[in-house]
């Protein structure tokens, strides 16, 4: 019998032992682990499709002596994303770090990352949730320190400090429920869990702790410079699918356990950051003047987009409306995963081709490498939430979402933050065209003054458009499978009257 | 300054009065033993009689392979971030002769602990952390090495505890039984083969974190600076 | 019947005084310190968790999880420190790389 949750977990970690050991083959070693975890992803996700739930009972003990892994239609929707935003992240990586010393470094901990998450979205059992967020959160902060240069190390230095936090007030959270509960076990403990002192006090720090990894405003001040100062492979890694597990972390906590007791205050109080954070983040994005910086700024303003449904979903019943909005924030986060991630991989060709990042200067970079700028393009399309793209249909179920439950006071931070998005994006956009440099001392703009652009071969320019056209084709014009699989999530609410 | 330190304080003080009244209310609540009689009750089949090496290696083995993997992430993360420190002075001949007692029963005591776990306190963290503590003391003596291997052996050892814990649990899963579902009359040994390798990695991590960086290539690792 | 409550009040002290210190300290050491004793604390209401009076042996599941968050604990602030020392040997250094 073959467990592919187990395998989606343990492959990965082969892999990173492997890679440890011999580091002069990292490349060949990272790629043969990396093509099977995403085929172990993918069955999983094809099970739940098939099938619903599927849970594995590691060690053959079953809940509460033992812990499961469980996944059933929303963990195999990010799970399936995840993997797909790693192997276009792993088919990169090689030729971006081609001779560098940091390619033998990269491998090993961007493994022992992807089994965290991995891990993560599968897990089932609170105590083995803050080990994979520990792992998630030491291998992002050794990836992010990667080049040892002192902006990285002290970005990350700080990423660290808060994630150990966060960490340890959500282990306090834990400690809190198994004292009251005597269970580890997620579904057990949101079988028996009634409102009370324990529910509110442990629903804030589990959720405290989590917000403060998942950089929710006014806990986002670490996120900006650690995913900037990264090499690109591992700031698309940092932003599309590190934040996104403990937003992950944070929905599935609300709908299993939390949201049918702690009450609409709390899911008001994580929409209204969610505001600020779609506001400030936007607005600091527009004012980047490193495309990274833009990139990690505009991360801030999309997650907070995803804390705006907890408001809306806790006004509604089970139900088919319920269920449609769930998918549209799955979409959102799904959008973003793979719009984020083709973002970051193609700014880092035109750093590379550049020289730099600085955005008034790339007229030349991006005109050197069309294929890129394509890619740079369609992501942005996908972060404004212009049809065909994901993120449009989402958008627009959130705002009729909001309409209909007669949350107007969202509608206009949708609209703000939308336009936001269009401003920087087009900002980024406008170089391209550009022929004629926007200063008058500046050299003219020449495509073929741009010799970093002629060592950048199409292989490398590939994963990030493909990304790119998934969330803007894929995931806007297909999109309803994705209700199908998400059938089978657990929420509570639905079995209740 | 002042202003901040006090806005902390007093949300701190509320914080310790809520924590306060929410463990109350837990402590006070029916569920006195937890999972203490449902893991007593199964300790007979975990093929160890320590309960706590029984939840730690069998029960909950899943969480110890990635307790693994998290310390092989702290040290890949800090041989990324530099080379290690220069060592110290040699030591003196009177601490040559302490290090060279204390180190071979640092280790003794490191594999007793290993032994000993399966029917009573101890285990491959405290095994490995003897073992670790070895190294420190090496490196305070002046070997710059910490008596770890050199680089390639020494790359292979840091990530032994997570390799053969992970090729147990999928071994087992290509048998049918199920990833890290031990058969009973197996379970013993298969738990000190994994024991054992952890142990190792957790020393030669540990004794490798305190050299605080990569260890220099040039360095053959078998002497005393200078 | 009180004792293991006084004990996890002693833990829930130090995960207070540790928050406390972390928040309101700047320098990467006493952060450091103080989220290993914020830790300890944790780990202190866990231990106190597992009492199931004189007569009965411990629960010993919050035991094991006190010994894997040790250890990662361990891990973490192994790796602050590193990053600590590396931006401390650079601070008038220029970058490597």
């Amino acid at each position: 019998m073959i467990d592919w949750l187990a395998l989606s977990v343990a492959l990965p970690l082969l892999g990173a032992v492997a890679t440890v050991a011999l580091p002069r083959f990292a490349v060949p070693l990272g790629l043969a682990a990396a093509l099977p975890t995403v085929w172990a992803a993918l069955m999983v996700m094809v099970l739940v499709a098939d099938q619903g739930v599927q849970v594995s009972a590691l060690g053959g003990w079953g809940a509460p002596l033992g812990i499961l892994l469980r996944a059933d239609g929303l963990a195999a929707a990010l799970l399936g994303m995840a993997n797909l935003v790693a192997l276009a992240v792993s088919l990169y990586a090689p030729g971006y770090f081609r001779g560098s010393v940091l390619e033998a470094r990269f491998w090993p901990l961007w493994m022992l990352l992807w089994a965290a998450l991995n891990g993560l979205f599968l897990a089932g059992d609170l105590f083995n949730l803050y080990v994979t967020l520990e792992l998630l959160g030491l291998a992002a902060a050794g990836l992010g320190a990667l080049t040892g240069q002192r902006a990285a190390v002290e970005a990350n230095l700080r990423y660290l400090l808060v994630g150990l936090l966060g960490s340890m007030t959500y282990l306090l959270g834990v400690s809190l429920i198994y004292t009251a509960l005597g269970t580890l076990d997620l579904e057990q403990a949101a079988r028996e869990l009634r409102a009370g002192p324990v529910a509110w006090v442990s629903f804030a720090l589990m959720t405290g702790g989590l917000i403060l990894k998942s950089a929710l405003f006014p806990m986002h001040f670490w996120l900006p410079p650690a995913h900037a100062n990264a090499p690109a492979p591992v700031s698309a890694a940092l932003s599309a699918l590190v934040v996104k597990a403990a937003f992950y972390l944070v929905l599935r906590l609300w709908l299993e356990l939390f949201g049918p007791v702690v009450g609409a205050s709390a899911a008001l109080l994580l929409g209204l950051l969610g505001a600020a954070a779609v506001i400030w983040g936007a607005w600091r994005a527009l004012r980047a003047e490193r495309l990274k910086l833009l990139a990690a700024y505009s991360t801030v303003a999309q997650l907070g987009y995803l804390f705006l449904f907890f408001p809306l979903l806790a006004e509604l019943p089970a139900g088919t409306a319920r269920t449609e909005l769930l998918g549209a924030a799955v979409l959102l986060a799904l959008t973003h995963g793979f719009a984020k991630a083709s973002l970051f991989l193609c700014a880092g060709l035109l750093q590379k081709a550049a020289g730099h990042d600085r955005i008034d200067e790339l007229s030349a970079a991006t005109q050197a490498l069309p294929v890129v700028t394509l890619g740079v393009a369609l992501a942005g399309v996908a972060l404004i939430g212009l049809p065909p793209s994901g993120t449009f249909t989402a958008k627009w179920m959130l705002l009729t979402a909001a309409i209909d439950l007669g949350q107007w006071p969202w509608v206009p931070v949708i609209m703000a933050g939308t336009l936001l998005a269009a401003a920087y994006v087009f900002r980024v956009l406008g170089h391209a065209f550009a022929s004629a440099p926007r200063h008058g001392d500046a050299p003219p703009i020449d495509p073929r003054g741009c010799p970093g652009a002629n060592a950048i071969g199409l292989a490398l320019q590939l994963p990030g458009l493909m990304l790119a056209l998934v969330a803007v084709l894929a995931l806007g014009m297909t999109a309803e499978p994705l209700w199908d699989l998400l059938a089978s999530t657990t929420d509570p609410s639905e079995a209740a009257p | 300054m002042k202003r901040r330190e006090a806005a902390i304080t007093a949300l701190v003080l509320v914080l310790s009065v809520v924590l306060a009244w929410a463990f109350w209310n837990a402590f006070s609540g029916p569920t006195g033993d937890r999972l203490a009689e449902l893991t007593a009750t199964r300790v007979p089949e975990s093929g160890v009689t320590n309960p706590v090496t029984a939840v730690l290696l069998n029960f909950r083995a899943y969480d110890t392979l990635l307790e693994l993997a998290v310390l092989l992430a702290a040290i890949l993360g800090i041989w990324a971030v530099g080379k290690a420190s220069p060592g110290f002075l040699p030591a003196g001949a009177v601490l040559r002769a302490l290090v060279g007692l204390i180190v071979p029963l640092l280790i003794i005591a490191g594999g007793y602990m290993l032994w000993v776990g399966g029917h009573a306190p101890g285990g491959a963290f405290q095994a490995g952390a003897l073992l670790g503590a070895a190294g420190v003391t090496l490196r305070l003596a002046g070997y710059p090495a910490a008596g770890l291997p050199p680089e390639a052996l020494l790359r292979v050892t840091i990530g032994l505890g997570v390799l053969i814990f992970t090729l147990c649990g999928v071994a087992l899963m290509a048998l049918g039984y199920g990833f890290l579902t031990y058969p009973l009359d197996l379970a013993k040994w298969l738990i000190l083969v994994i024991e054992t390798a952890a142990t190792l990695s957790i020393g030669a991590t540990l004794a490798a974190a305190y050299l605080g960086g990569r260890a220099d290539p040039t360095d053959s690792g078998d002497g005393v600076t200078r | 019947m009180t004792a293991h409550l006084i004990y996890a009040a002693a833990g829930l002290a130090l995960v207070v005084l540790g928050a406390w210190s972390f928040l309101v300290h700047a320098p990467l050491l006493r952060k450091l310190v103080a989220l290993n004793v914020m830790g300890a604390g944790v780990f202190h209401l866990l231990i106190s968790v597992g009492y199931r009076g004189l007569d009965a042996p411990p629960d010993p599941v919050p035991h094991a999880l006190v010994l894997t968050g040790i250890v990662v604990a361990v891990s973490a602030t192994a790796l602050a420190v590193a990053f600590g020392q590396r931006l401390e040997g650079s601070a008038g250094e220029q970058d490597r790389d």
